[in-house]
């Protein structure tokens, strides 16, 4: 207990905290915490060139390492900026704590200069938010939110600080322990549940577990106990976009993403299972397709910290509400206590290796030196020239981010970074910084889009000034392709404002801001392009050319069942009717 | 293109929540921003130290869109707990409306006897209005507001439903 300013509270609070770096940017409702960073040298402050880049860059800092990121903006314009990240934190389950100034007390409700009403904005795209009257409530409320934030299921927890409460002087305190009083949620799971799923795993025929982000937030243990169970059982395993990384891609037992634009052998797998183990996952739209047709035959498991996950979208059979590592490990325990063994899954692996032999993720390419480079053949030399050095992919929104979540693989959580919930364009990139920044020595690569990099490229100012050497790698096919793919297969090709016009010349882009730039035109230069790369010290900016017109499949279209998929482009039908346009 | 919608059943719930600012906002933006229905929602301050409130709503909506309000409301950090009344059986609804009616002559009368009839207090009286006090379910209530509608009502201000649970055993 100790008396000093709201400010140096704030400050003090971070370093308790054990916070190593903060993301933002400053203004008048924050300069006192400001100053209280000035005098603290064991907190990095990155300072980002838009507010919005801050709250990725804190993502991608709390993706890449299992820690809260933090973000600090001034109130107003600084507030409303950051609420594109924090609504992508919520949507994502990525723990942040995002430090807003406010008016102070005597002016709020007033219009003040610089007054927006942050925490009613921000009420319904945080997990919680606080409004701090007193220097007093500081302490507590500092580490509150940080428990908030990192407990249970993850979300963004934002506080707002009034100009005069950081001000003012009062006692600092930091809670012995939390222990919230309303909110506890349940991350040991029941113990009669994880009996049930033990039982229907051991007779199930045709099984397959479906895993999620949830697997990933439950922490690196979980990826373990993962990869345990499925070994154990024998079973398939897909999952879902924020999964990947959970289970290695190189495993026999992998069948790839599902979803939208997910494999055809982890679609039919789902659709023709007799039971779905879902860890961490929630039946999002984009994997479940035509809700009446999914997963018919299947008998249903639900392993989520989030009771409301439970039933949202798709009745189950068995809840097994807990952290997803504790109940893959509870269910290990119980497999072995019973003594089960593997069962011969024989037959349905047949039919898997059925639906495999489509190859669902083959494209038609031409391979002469000087033909088009395939976008899919770009992740595809991305993925073998980085092999060994175990990169951290960070992407944008677009085909270029399902293209690499398709056709880049990975072994292990924590390096694939992708905005799955809200699909923001603008992510990958700040994200790719907030990376970089926790992880100094390892290779951070953005796969981009041109249209995207452009939502967020003034970043190229933040990563020239802290030097990192963060790469990004745009699949430029100068059109907001996914955008494009729709308009074809919804609006007869007509393509309303989805042309990329006037790009920038990345390469003198790159040059303008110290950074290095690269083109690559045709598939002969690919492979030196990306040595390139990866070669060059400090940042670089890679303009890959690539086809036009490519398009991303197999694809579901919205509001199909997972049994009509479109492979190949000849597929496509042409219009749609009104039910079908009116999804997303 | 259509769009249709679901029909429901009505369910009362009492929610418990810390009493500090904000909270309402939270949840009866958590309805709007989900796309529940509310039919009625009251709150107040329920406990000796003034840190509890218990916040009654009435909703509408099929099974599992119930079951999906509660658990909803279950995760806010400032929900302390969610019981679904009409789930658990046997409860105690009540509302209080307050009803003026003006007139004179055979209708001042036929109001009065309808008051009596459906034990309505009278809380203020002139020489040509009053205004009944009833208490009931809500139903009882809009049978009454219809019936003064015919003898003249002029404005009813109502509370809103407060529900709990029969027997000895508290939420
Ligand atoms: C902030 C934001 N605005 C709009 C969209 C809708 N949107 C989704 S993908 C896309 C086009 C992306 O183009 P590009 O970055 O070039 O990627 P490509 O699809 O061409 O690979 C758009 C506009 C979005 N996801 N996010
Ligand atoms: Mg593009």
């Amino acid at each position: 207990m100790t008396e000093m300013s709201g400010a140096d509270m704030v400050v003090q609070a971070l370093v308790d905290l054990g916070v190593d770096t903060v993301f933002g940017y400053p203004g008048g409702a924050v300069l006192p915490i400001y100053d209280a960073l000035y005098k603290h040298p064991t907190i990095k402050h990155i300072l980002v060139r838009h507010e919005q880049a801050a709250t990725h860059a804190a993502e991608g800092y709390a993706r890449s390492t299992g820690k809260p990121g933090v973000v600090l903006v001034t109130s107003g314009p600084g507030a409303t900026n950051a609420v594109t990240g924090i609504t992508d934190a919520l949507l994502d389950s990525i723990p942040m704590v995002v430090l807003t100034g406010q008016v102070p007390t005597t002016l709020i409700g007033t219009d003040a200069f610089q007054e927006c009403d942050t925490v009613g904005i921000t009420r319904h795209c945080t997990k919680h938010n606080y409004l701090v009257m007193d220097p007093d409530r500081l302490g507590p409320i500092m580490h509150e939110a940080f428990h908030i934030a990192t407990h249970g299921r993850p979300g963004p927890v934002v506080i707002d600080i009034p100009k005069n409460v950081q001000v003012a002087t009062g006692t600092y305190s930091v809670p012995a322990f939390i222990q919230h009083n309303s909110y506890r949620p349940q991350v040991e799971p029941d113990a009669a549940a994880i009996a049930a799923a033990v039982e229907m795993i051991a007779a199930a025929e045709r099984p397959v577990f479906y895993t999620g982000g949830g697997v990933i937030n439950a922490g690196p243990d979980a990826s373990v106990s993962l990869r345990q169970l499925v070994a154990l059982t024998g079973a398939p395993i897909t999952s879902t976009l924020m999964g990947l990384g959970a289970f290695p891609s190189d495993d026999d037992k992998w069948l790839g993403m599902l979803g939208m634009h997910g494999t055809y052998e982890a679609n039919m797998a789902m659709n023709r299972a007799d039971l779905i183990i879902a860890v961490g996952a929630r039946f999002d739209d984009r994997v479940t397709g035509r809700l009446d047709a999914f997963a018919p035959e299947a008998k249903k498991i639900h392993i989520d910290i989030d009771r409301s996950s439970i039933n949202k979208i798709v009745p189950v059979d068995l809840a097994v509400i807990g952290d997803a590592g504790r109940a893959l490990d509870a269910i290990i325990a119980g497999w072995q206590a019973a003594g089960h063994k593997a069962r011969d899954l024989g037959e349905w692996w047949r039919r898997v290796d059925g639906w495999r032999a489509t190859r669902c993720l083959d494209f038609p390419e031409k391979k002469e030196p000087d033909a088009d480079i395939m976008p899919q053949r770009a992740v595809r030399a991305l993925f073998d020239a980085t092999r060994g050095c175990d990169p951290i992919i960070t992407t944008e929104v677009g085909q270029h981010q399902m293209w690499a979540a398709q056709h880049f693989g990975f072994s292990d959580p924590n390096r694939w970074l992708t905005s799955g919930g809200l699909g923001t364009m603008g992510y990958g990139f700040p994200a790719a910084v907030g990376a970089q920044i926790a992880n100094p020595d390892r290779l951070v690569i953005c796969i981009a889009g041109e249209a995207s990099l452009q939502m967020n490229i003034q970043e190229m100012g933040t990563v020239a000034q802290y030097r990192l050497p963060v790469k990004i790698f745009i699949l430029n096919n100068e059109w907001m392709g996914m955008v494009r793919q729709w308009q074809e297969l919804t609006y007869e090709s007509r393509y309303s404002n989805s042309y990329s016009d006037s790009l920038p010349d990345f390469v003198k882009l790159a040059d303008a801001y110290g950074w290095t730039g690269l083109r690559i035109d045709t598939l002969g230069e690919l492979e030196a392009g990306i040595r390139t790369m990866i070669d060059t010290p400090g940042p670089v900016i890679v303009d890959c050319r690539v086809a036009k017109l490519a398009n991303c499949f197999p694809m579901i279209p919205s509001g199909a069942a997972h049994t009509d998929m479109i492979l190949q482009p000849n597929d496509i039908v042409g219009t749609m009717d009104d039910e079908a346009k009116a999804l997303v | 293109m259509k769009i249709t919608t679901e029909t429901g059943e009505r369910h009362v719930l009492a929610i418990t929540v810390d009493n500090e600012a904000g909270v309402l906002a939270k949840i009866t933006g958590l309805f709007t921003a989900r796309g529940y229905n509310i039919e009625s929602l009251t709150v107040a301050d329920i406990s000796s130290d003034h840190a509890l409130s218990r916040i009654t709503i009435v909703t509408n909506g099929p099974p599992p869109v119930i079951d999906q309000i509660i658990a909803q409301l279950d995760r806010l950090v400032p929900v302390h707990s969610v019981t679904d009344l009409t789930d658990q059986g046997a409860h105690v609804e009540r509302e209080i409306a307050l009803v003026k009616v003006a007139g004179t002559g055979d209708k001042r009368i036929e109001a009065l006897r309808m008051a009596d009839v459906f034990r309505a207090k009278v809380v203020d009286t002139t020489l040509t209005s009053f205004i009944f006090e009833i208490t009931g379910n809500s139903d009882k209530v809009d049978r009454f507001i219809a019936l003064m509608r015919e003898c003249g009502l002029v404005e009813v201000g109502r509370t809103g439903v407060v529900a709990i649970a029969r027997g000895s055993e508290a939420l």
